[in-house]
């Protein structure tokens, strides 16, 4: 389970961007948050993976703190792709940095072995993010933060990413924390709801997927 | 077709390099010992058919001791730039390891821009003996700021880029950051800014010797000869000072001309 108590972040000299803030992901879970642009989204999505340090309030993986050296267990997928790979490697080595992922996963996320020997900035926005997404599935992730990830792409390519992604969380019972302008999508995919307004964080409605 | 042009012009002038770096490095095995060779009966002759830039004041062949001399000025400039950009690559990398070897590192660039760098070389050259050790050691230690302070600034902003901190949440140790993030990153820079210092290094190397704590007198530098046609000057014997200063001018720009089309390129 990963539960974040009582967060609380500001930048300092403006006032806190939300105050105690408190979120439970079990193992396997969808959770949706949604909020207006600069609600603090993004923030709480950094924080959770360890990216940032909150102001106060404390983060912890069944109980415990994770160590920031080493695989973490909570990854973060971001908006743009093209600034979460190098731009200078192969699509082979961004795939692989942290683990490789066998064939049939890859065909699963629609990555054809043609792109592999191509350099990163010949490949598509949609294809990049799939390699993203892909990449962060290393043996060891056990939540996965998505920022957005499908917001730039198109519906038929969001469909698919969604159905890989789903796929593959419920084989290995990831929690997944998705952040989305999107009530529809956030609706479809995900058990529980949040909505952050108001510095506060606010529960949606509960609803069961169909 | 556009686009190509500017990588195009950059191996042109790639290649003109190389070429000029043969001529010059062979020059001394086809030279001889024609630099050193003295003439009294033609003392002091003017340019013409016989001494194709004159002689200066022991006989000796101007054209050849002009050649000798770039051959010197380019090895002490190949050597003092190697150096100098591997210590500004190297601490310029030291920065992002930790906000604190960060300030450390800015202090030292702060600290040795702030001082005028003449003064400096001299100081180090003098303290160290003269000689090309001398030299290269002291153009190198104070010209690694100016590079540093570039590669730095690059690096700090590729530190914020998401795909670094994705990188680290990966698993990956400082050590494979460093080495295939940050490393190929900054060595197009680092290779721009080691031919940018080049023409720098060879003109310090030149003043270091006019000034006299430089190159031993019996090498045929360029400030070595330079400094000898200062006390002809007043004589009209214009070529001893006209040509070894045109020799330097050309390779300066020349090698300026290539670091700008290799940054064009780049």
């Amino acid at each position: 389970m990963l539960e974040a108590c009582q967060l609380c972040y500001a930048f300092p000299p403006q006032p806190p961007l939300f105050e105690d803030v408190s979120l439970r992901i079990e193992a396997g879970e969808w959770v949706g948050l949604s909020g207006n642009s600069g609600a603090g989204k993004s923030t709480l999505g950094r924080l959770l993976a360890g990216y940032d340090e909150p102001t106060a309030g404390r983060i912890r993986i069944e109980g415990e703190r994770f160590s920031t050296k080493g695989l973490r267990p909570v990854q973060w997928l971001p908006q743009s792709p093209e600034l979460a790979v190098n731009p200078r490697w192969q699509v082979v080595r961004v795939l692989n940095e942290a683990w490789e992922p066998p064939e049939a996963l890859r065909r699963a996320f629609g990555i054809k072995s043609q792109w592999l020997n191509r350099p990163v900035r010949t490949l598509s926005g949609g294809e990049l993010q799939r390699i993203c997404v892909l990449r962060a599935l290393a043996p060891g992730v056990r939540y996965l933060i998505a920022d957005e990830i499908s917001t730039m792409l198109d519906p038929i390519t969001q469909l698919a990413l969604w159905q890989a992604l789903k796929a593959e969380a419920e084989k290995r019972k990831l929690g997944v924390l998705v952040i989305s302008h999107d009530a529809a999508l956030l609706k479809r995919l995900c058990q529980r709801r949040y909505h952050l307004e108001n510095a506060r964080l606010h529960a949606a409605e509960h609803h069961q997927l169909p | 077709m556009k686009a190509a042009q500017p990588r195009l012009r950059a191996l042109a002038c790639s290649g003109l390099a190389v070429l000029l770096l043969l001529a010059l490095l062979s020059g001394q095995w086809w030279l001889g010992d024609l630099p050193g060779r003295m003439q009294f009966d033609a003392r002091l002759a003017p340019p013409g058919l016989d001494h194709w830039l004159g002689t200066d004041a022991l006989g000796r062949e101007l054209w050849a001791r002009t050649l000798a001399g770039l051959a010197l000025s380019f090895r002490v400039g190949l050597l003092a730039a190697l150096l100098g950009s591997a210590i500004a690559l190297g601490l310029a990398l030291l920065t992002t390891l930790s906000p604190r070897l960060d300030a450390l590192v800015r202090l030292l660039i702060d600290t040795l821009l702030s001082v005028p760098h003449l003064i400096l070389l001299l100081l180090i050259a003098f303290a160290l003996g003269g000689g090309l050790q001398a030299v290269v050691i002291a153009v190198a230690t104070t010209h690694w700021p100016g590079l540093a302070r570039v590669l730095r600034a690059e690096l700090l902003q590729l530190r914020a880029a998401p795909y670094i901190g994705i990188s680290r949440a990966l698993g990956k140790s400082q050590g494979f950051i460093l080495l295939h993030h940050f490393l190929p990153h900054a060595l197009p820079h680092c290779l721009v800014g080691a031919l940018l210092l080049f023409p720098h290094a060879i003109l310090h190397e030149a003043a270091l010797t006019f000034l006299g704590v430089g190159l031993s007198p019996s090498q045929p530098a360029i400030g070595i000869l330079l400094a000898d046609a200062m006390r002809y000057l007043s004589g009209g014997y214009w070529w001893l000072g006209v040509f070894p200063g045109l020799g330097l001018l050309l390779m300066v720009l020349g090698i300026e001309r290539i670091a700008s089309g290799l940054r064009r390129a780049l």
